[in-house]
Parts: C-alpha cells; structure tokens; sequence
C-alpha cells in the first residue's frame, strides 16, 4: 500500500468584517437603551410604576419607583447590546436581543406608568385577543407557504371570514352557524387563489393582492346594500361566548386570561400545537415539506405535489377564516367596511418573522398584539405620546420586527414557484 | 397499499423489460421514434447516445414522470400503462435521476422514507422514524451501500447523495434500476465504486438500465449497448466494439476524440490570484484562500469534483460574486471590485456553466444575442439608440464563422439546439479583443459536433497569445484542452499537474488524497 493521505485542510480564518449582524444589532440596542435610560428616565416621575394582578389601582401588585425603572432597563438594554456588540454571545444571540428589547419595552413602560397603574391581567388578555387573529391567519399562511404556495390574501380571507360570519351568524340566529360561514368565506378566497396559482400557474402574489382587492369590494358592496338598510336583519350576529373553566381559571393571571376565554382562543392555541407536530412528525407534514421545499423530488417518489398544495391551501382558508370570525363573533358585534384594517398583512409578516413554524408566528403574533394593546393603553391613561404616534406602534414594531430583527429568513425553496410537471 | 404487494408478488423475480414502438412528440419535434428496446433481467443495458438524444425523455415516459404518445411498455410480458412514478415504482422500476431528487434541508432517513413512509396507525399517519431510520440501515447494509441515515442531505458530498438516491430506490424493491448519467458528477475513483456497485447489483438479480454518453464507462460495465441518436435507435453493440466505432454510430460519423493542438509558448502572467477567499451562497467559504496562475498563451485547466468552490472562483473573477479576502490580477490590476461589464471590457470573455441562465437570454434573437456586450458601443449603437442594421450585418457574419445552425440572425436563440446555443455564447464573448478567456464547463449539454468545434476554437484563442482558465467537471476535457492542469479540492488548488500525469493520479488528488507523505517517512 502507498502511503497516500487525505490532504488535510485547516479552514481558512477568513477576515471576518468587523459589522457582523451581531455588531450591527449590539450597537442599535446600546443606542437605544442609552437612549431610553437618559430620555425615559428624566421624563419620568419619580413615582411609584404599579403593575397590578387585579383590575383596579388596589390590590397585589408589583410596584417600583417609575424614573429608577426608567434608568435602569434602559441600562440593562445597554448591556446586553454591550455583550452582543463585544461578541461575546456566540449561540445566546437571539436570547440577548430578546432581553434587550423587553428591557427597552419595560423602561419605556416604567416612564409611562409612573404614578400611574398598569394592570397586567387586562393587558395580557387584550393582548392575546388582539393576537388572535394574527395567530389563526399567521398559521393560514404557515399551511400554504410550507407547501409552497404564497398567500398574500390572508387580509381578504379575514374579510370574507368576517363578512359571512357576521351575515349567516346574524340571519340563523346562531354564533356556531356563523363560525361555520367564516370558515367557508376563508376557504372561498383560498379555492380562487388555489385553482389561479396552482392550476394556472398565476404569480401567486399577484393573485393574492387582486383577492385582497376582490375580497375588500364585494364586502364593501353587500355591506352597503344589505346590512346597512337593515342592520337587525343582517348585521347582528350573536357573539362568542366566555367559558371558564372551573379551578383553572383561579390561578392568578393565567386563570383569566387562558381559561376565562372563548372558544376561538383555545382553538388558536390547540392549532399552533397540532400544526407544529403535524408538520414535523406526521406523514402529511413531510409530504409537505417536501413540496415545499422540492415538488420535483416528492413527485418523483409517488407524492401528489399538485394534490397536497390545494389541500393545504384550503385548510389555510379554514384557518384564516376563523381568524375572521374574530373580528365579528368576538371583537365587535357588526360588520363594517374594512373592519380588517391591515390585520391581514401584519399576520403575513408575523409568519415571515416567525420564521414560517407555527411557534415562531404565535411568538411573532402576540408581541404585534402587545403593541397594538399597548397603544390603546396608553392612550387611555392620556400618555404625553400624541395617539397618531400610539397607533403608529404596532405598525413601527412589525417594520422594525421584520426588516431589522429577522434578518435573513429562509423560506421554503419553492414557495411562490408554480410546480410543471416534466 | 400497491407498492406492497407488488413488493411481495415478484420477490427474488427478475423483472423483464419490454419497450415498443415508443414515440414522444414535443410540438413538431419527435423526441422518441418508434424506439424499441429490450432489458433482459439481470443484465446492465446501457443507453448510449448525445447530450439532446433523446435519452432521459425515453426514461421520463418508463418512470411515469411523461407518457408516450404511441407504444407500449411491456413489464414480465405484461403491458403496463404508468400515470406516474408512483405506477413504476409498484411495477419494480426505479430511477436515479442525473439531477439528486433530494430535499436538501431532510435528513437521508426522511429522503428515503418520503413517498412510502413508515407511520403507525391513525388518520394523521404518525411517522414512525425509528423504522424509517431501521430500513435505511438494513438496505444500505444489505447492498453495501454506506449511507449516515441521519445526516442532512445539504451536508454531504454528491458521492454520498448518489448512494443515498441508490438506496432510496432500492428501499422500494425495485427490480430494474435506471441510472440517468450517474458519474457525471463523479470522481474516477468514486465511477469505479458505482460500477462495482453496479456488478453486485445485477448479481442479486437487478437490471439496470445506464444511461451515459461516456465510453469507457459503457465499454467497461455494459451486457448489451443501444446507441440512440435523434430519437432513434441507430444500433445496438456489444461491448466489445471499439471506442471510435460506438463514437461513430453515437455521432454519425467519423469522430475525432482527441483535441490536436500545438505545444503552448506560454508568456507574461495575465491573470493571477492569490489568497483569493469566496463564499457560496450559504455564506460558508467555499474558496479558501487559493492560488493560481494563468499565463499568456497557455490553457489552464481545472479539474475538480462539482462544489469544490470551481463556481464560485469562476464568478469572482467575472465580478458576479464579491471577493472576501486576496486578489484577482489582471496585468497587475486589481479586478476585484470592478463590475462585471468593466471586467469584460478590460478584455476578459466568459462562458458561463449555466448557459440558459446567464449564458443566453433565450427569447432574444441570435442577433440580439450575439451583442449582448457590445449593444451600446459602436458600431452597433450608443447611450441611446441600436443600429440594427450594423447588429444584422454583423450577426450574418459570425453565423459563418462560428458555424451556428440556425434559419437566420432573427432566430430565436430559445429554439436552437444546446451546442448552437453555446455557440453563440463562443462567437459573443471571442469577438471582443481578449487577454484573458474563462471558459466554465464549456460543452456540457453540447453535441460532439459542437463539442469539437468549441474546443478548437478555445486552442485557437490560445494560439493567439490570450490566456484561458477552463473549469469542467469532464476530467476528459480537461485533459485534453490544458497545458498545465490544476486539481481543485475543498476550495484550494491541491497541485497543478501536467496532462500527461495518470488518471488514477488526477483522480486521487480530485479526492483530495496526496501520495506526500513518503518522502516525510
């Protein structure tokens, strides 16, 4: 035998450029808690910041004085910008940031509340209400885009989904008959946006913005000529019932907020779980992700590419649809003319800075819901924020939170590529 | 489930294989005539014939992935219509096709479960990876066929993904495997592996149908050869039959397999690279601080297993990929940070490895293509405003002289056939006064006819004192181009070798295996 060897590389130190993404991120959080401990903490009061487990201004609470909190998360956001930026957090990256922008949330709140009270109780509900819809259409797009096809309709699904739920809940007198509908309207926008992408191989955003179009005016168009004439008739569904569930809901702050609630609640959360595990450890989820990922090869070992992408499309027009029962059978008892408002896009980009799994768009949901419950809050208490600024929040966090944050996120390989055969 | 008991009705059966009369049509263009082939069982049957034969369509319609327009597939005497590849597979027929079928974000284990995973009962079909992993291991045992069930895909070298595809298939119990030119991406050493793979398989009573348009691998494994040329059968041959004479019935006619050229006068360096680091597009360095030189007058060549980084150097020197670390010099400037189009005027011609993508643009005319660099310079135009009739004119020349098949200069590049596509590209980038010619995998997806008057054309730039960098994954052609052969592994240039160096040598180091360590001793 010779004495041949495999030539032994030692990996080339590429010079690293000195602004990583972890640079880049240390820097904006040192600056922004900087920021937050010198402005928060001269503007607030030296008053006592209540955060309250009860409704009202009594009561257990945890309590700290409102310019020392101010001072001291807006230093803590510091450093943990600090060690980000000194790059001594190799694999904890994503935990720091984490740290560093609750830090930054809580100082800005300790300025807020100073002298003032914040009940958590209300603040963590309201937050996941305002989540709900967010989450269900989150998971809409999680079905559609892991099998490769982009839904950018999500908005119009809502619409739908409220619409019908609004009318057929109204007209049958029941709250589950209009649940059912919304479902229906959702899965109608998806069978459109279905049949268009994956039969006619249409660009599938485009598809998905002309339905939002489509969605929005035929709404619109009933609205005005059904259900405003006769409201009564048409336009006063039954709402969502509150069930508790007994012992549960007593545990302090948790007990109201998760099982004091209604039913579309648990059935968000139950589908963040079944989706997770369907996709990753079920025959559908591989099948799946493999036609999202590469159609050829599934096709090529049997699986039905075309098949399994209307059906998850459907199934996220399900989803979605529920998600726009929320705003109907939940959130404020009638219909209105784009009573969505955008709801549907901030769903898009909770799936996109959740990383495409359903965890990360129940994450990526409740924090743009905190930040819509957070605006409403602080307007309420008269915060010296102009409201047009308050109401800028969950908008400004969705931009901050996909552009900066995310970084590179890696969509499944085919998404949004129509599959030919051959 | 038909895949079982199809499994259960032909074990230990070897599976006959009937093709009649097999016609495909795209259009106007008969891609399969009237083919008729027989494979018998146990027997290594190889499909010989050109890139655009007609080959992988003829093997689309028998894996169910196309269906004929006329003819019959005929399985143990048994006509067989397959809808797709899920029918082939039940009635015993795999495939491992030229481009890996792989999910590259799965692990080997789901890659070879997905289509006919294992899960435990209940509507949502509980996967049940323990035996998924299980079959991959007992296959892979079974057939000699080391694969890690659990690794991802992205993470493994071709060699390995090839295995994997093997063993997917025969996790399916197949009977007749088709192999779509399975050693083009291969090192020597690792062919030599797949054949013996090969021999055992036919052993346990596998046929295999080979499909490839290299000789020596056909002459070397094949029972039985069938040459296609445009969509017919043109033969059948034993492989006793000579090289040139398969080459011959391949081509239709006499071909010449060597390249002639002159010995070089190599001069000044013109292009020259050192420390040069560039990443893929996964961010990870994929060149890793190499070095080379390219002197004038002289054709380096550089071969290499695919995804050694070839790519990547190739798009750093054209300005396509940023260059993390070193430099490119042209004549002593410093390319690195120009734009690609000040690079091809500083004299630079280029063929890139992906000519439908950024080789052609394929709804152009030839014209149109052929000044696809020069469109605002004169004499063809300017800042503003085309001379068609200049583009014309000059497009009517370069036809004759690059011997470009096409109806005229208004034809549209898309429907040309790969080597009068290439050709274009050829004429385009070799109208420009050159110093410097990079050719990236030259002639794949060429015919011979085009292969030949390519290389001819690359020695003749030779000639004319321009320095040329090829990069091919055909070790053949690299051979047979360069003066002076550089061995790339890993992102580095392991040695550089005369063409003359042995094969098995040239191979090694492709593996990354030095034989330096005896004079250490």
């Amino acid at each position: 035998m010779s004495t041949a060897t495999v030539a032994e590389l030692t990996e080339v130190a590429a010079p690293e450029p000195f602004w990583t993404r972890q640079r880049r991120l240390g820097l904006g959080l040192i600056i922004f808690g900087g920021l937050a401990a010198v402005l928060f903490g001269a503007l607030a009061p030296s008053e006592a910041a209540r955060f309250t487990l009860s409704e009202d201004a009594e009561g257990a609470a945890l309590s700290i004085n409102g310019q020392f909190g101010a001072i001291l998360f807006g230093v803590l956001t510091v450093a943990a910008g600090g060690v980000l930026f000194a790059g001594l957090a190799k694999r904890r990256q994503t935990l720091l940031l984490t740290l560093g922008i609750l830090s930054f949330v809580l100082s800005f709140l300790c300025w807020q509340v100073a002298g003032k009270f914040l009940p958590l109780v209300d603040t963590s509900s309201g937050t996941l209400q305002l989540a709900l819809p967010l989450i269900l259409g989150a998971l809409a797009g999680v079905l559609g885009e892991r099998s490769g096809v982009v839904n950018v309709a999500i908005e119009g699904q809502f619409l739908m989904g409220a619409f019908a739920g609004a009318l057929v809940g109204t007209m049958a007198g029941s709250v589950w008959a209009g649940l059912i509908s919304a479902a229906v309207g959702g899965v109608i926008i998806a069978a459109i946006l279905a049949v268009l992408a994956i039969r006619y191989l249409v660009d599938q955003v485009v598809v998905g913005m002309v339905l939002n179009l489509f969605a929005l005016g035929i709404t619109g168009f009933l609205y005005e000529r059904l259900m405003q004439p006769d409201a009564a008739g048409y336009n006063t569904p039954p709402q969502m019932p509150t069930w508790s569930v007994p012992g549960l809901s007593d545990i302090p702050v948790i007990g109201p907020v998760l099982f004091q609630a209604n039913l579309l609640v648990w059935v968000a959360l139950l589908l963040v779980v079944v989706i997770h595990f369907g996709l990753t450890r079920t025959r559908w989820g591989l099948r799946t992700r493999a036609v999202g990922e590469h159609p050829t090869a599934a096709d090529t070992v049997g699986v039905r590419v075309r098949g399994l992408r209307y059906m998850n499309v459907l199934l996220g027009g399900v989803v979605a649809g529920l998600g726009g029962a929320y705003f109907t059978l939940v959130a404020t008892g009638s219909f209105s003319k784009n009573m969505t408002a955008g709801a549907g896009f901030i769903a898009l980009a909770a799936l996109i800075f959740g990383r495409y799994s359903p965890f990360g768009a129940l994450g990526a949901a409740l924090f743009f819901g905190f930040a819509q419950k957070l605006a409403t809050y602080l307007s309420a208490v008269g915060s010296p924020v102009p409201s047009q600024f308050l109401n800028m929040l969950p908008y400004v966090a969705t931009i901050i939170a996909v552009a900066g944050l995310v970084g590179r996120v890696r969509a499944p390989a085919a998404d949004g590529l129509p599959y030919i055969k051959g | 489930m038909t895949v079982h008991q199809a499994r259960n009705r032909r074990q230990e059966i070897p599976l006959k294989l009937e093709l009649r009369g097999i016609t495909k049509r795209f259009g106007d263009l008969v891609a399969n005539d009237h083919i008729d082939l027989t494979v018998e069982p146990g027997e290594v049957h190889a499909l010989l014939g050109e890139n655009g034969a007609g080959k992988s369509t003829l093997m689309n319609q028998l894996y169910g992935l196309l269906q004929p327009d006329e003819g019959q597939i005929v399985v143990d005497d048994e006509p067989k219509v397959f809808r797709s590849p899920r029918d082939a597979i039940a009635a015993g027929i795999g495939m491992v096709h030229q481009h890996f079928m792989l999910v590259p974000v799965f692990t080997v284990a789901e890659n070879i479960a997905l289509g006919h995973e294992e899960v435990r009962g209940g509507p949502l079909g509980w996967l049940d990876r323990r035996r998924s992993r299980r079959d991959v291991i007992e296959t892979s045992q079974r057939y000699g066929l080391p694969v890690d069930p659990d690794a991802l895909i992205e993470d493994l070298p071709v060699g390995a993904q090839q295995r994997v595809e093997i063993v997917k298939a025969l996790t399916r119990d197949v009977d007749l495997l088709i192999l779509d030119e399975p050693t083009a991406v291969l090192t020597p050493q690792e062919t030599e592996e797949l054949l013996t793979v090969m021999r055992s398989l036919t052993d346990m009573g596998k046929s295999i149908v080979f499909i490839t348009h290299k000789l020596k691998e056909v002459k070397s494994i094949a029972d039985r050869i069938t040459v296609i040329r445009r969509g017919k059968v043109v033969g059948t041959a034993s492989p006793q039959t000579s090289e040139d004479e398969l080459a011959s019935l391949m081509v239709g006619r006499a071909v010449n397999l060597e390249v002639t050229k002159a010995p070089a006068e190599p001069g000044r360096n013109v292009l020259k690279i050192s420390g040069l680091v560039v990443d893929d597009d996964r961010g990870t360095h994929a060149v890793q601080g190499l070095d080379v030189v390219v002197r004038a007058g002289e054709v380096l060549g550089i071969a290499g297993v695919q995804g050694n980084g070839q790519e990547e150097l190739v798009e750093a020197i054209m300005g396509l990929r940023p260059v993390r670390a070193g430099t490119v010099e042209l004549d002593n400037e410093d390319l690195s940070g120009m734009s690609t189009k000040q690079i091809l005027r500083s004299g630079v011609g280029y063929i890139p490895e992906d000519r439908s993508h950024d080789g052609v643009v394929k709804e152009f005319t030839v014209a149109e293509n052929l000044v696809l660099d020069m469109y605002d310079r004169a004499p063809y135009g300017n800042a503003f405003k085309l001379n068609p009739a200049k583009v014309a004119e000059s497009a009517t020349e370069r036809i004759a002289q690059f011997d470009i098949r096409c109806q005229g200069p208004e034809t549209a590049v898309g429907t040309l056939s790969g080597g009068n596509q290439q050709k274009v590209v050829v004429a385009r980038e070799m109208s420009r006064p050159l110093r410097l010619f990079v050719a990236s995998q030259p002639t794949r997806g060429v015919d011979v006819g085009s292969i030949e008057f390519i290389h001819g054309r690359i020695i003749h730039e030779r000639d004319q004192g321009t320095a040329v960098l090829v990069v091919s994954s055909e070790l053949d052609e690299v051979v047979g181009l360069a003066d002076r052969v550089a061995v790339m592994y890993r992102g580095r240039i392991l040695a550089v070798v005369s063409p003359d160096t042995p094969r098995e040598e040239i191979g090694l180091l492709m593996a990354g295996i030095t034989g330096g360590e005896e004079e250490s001793k």
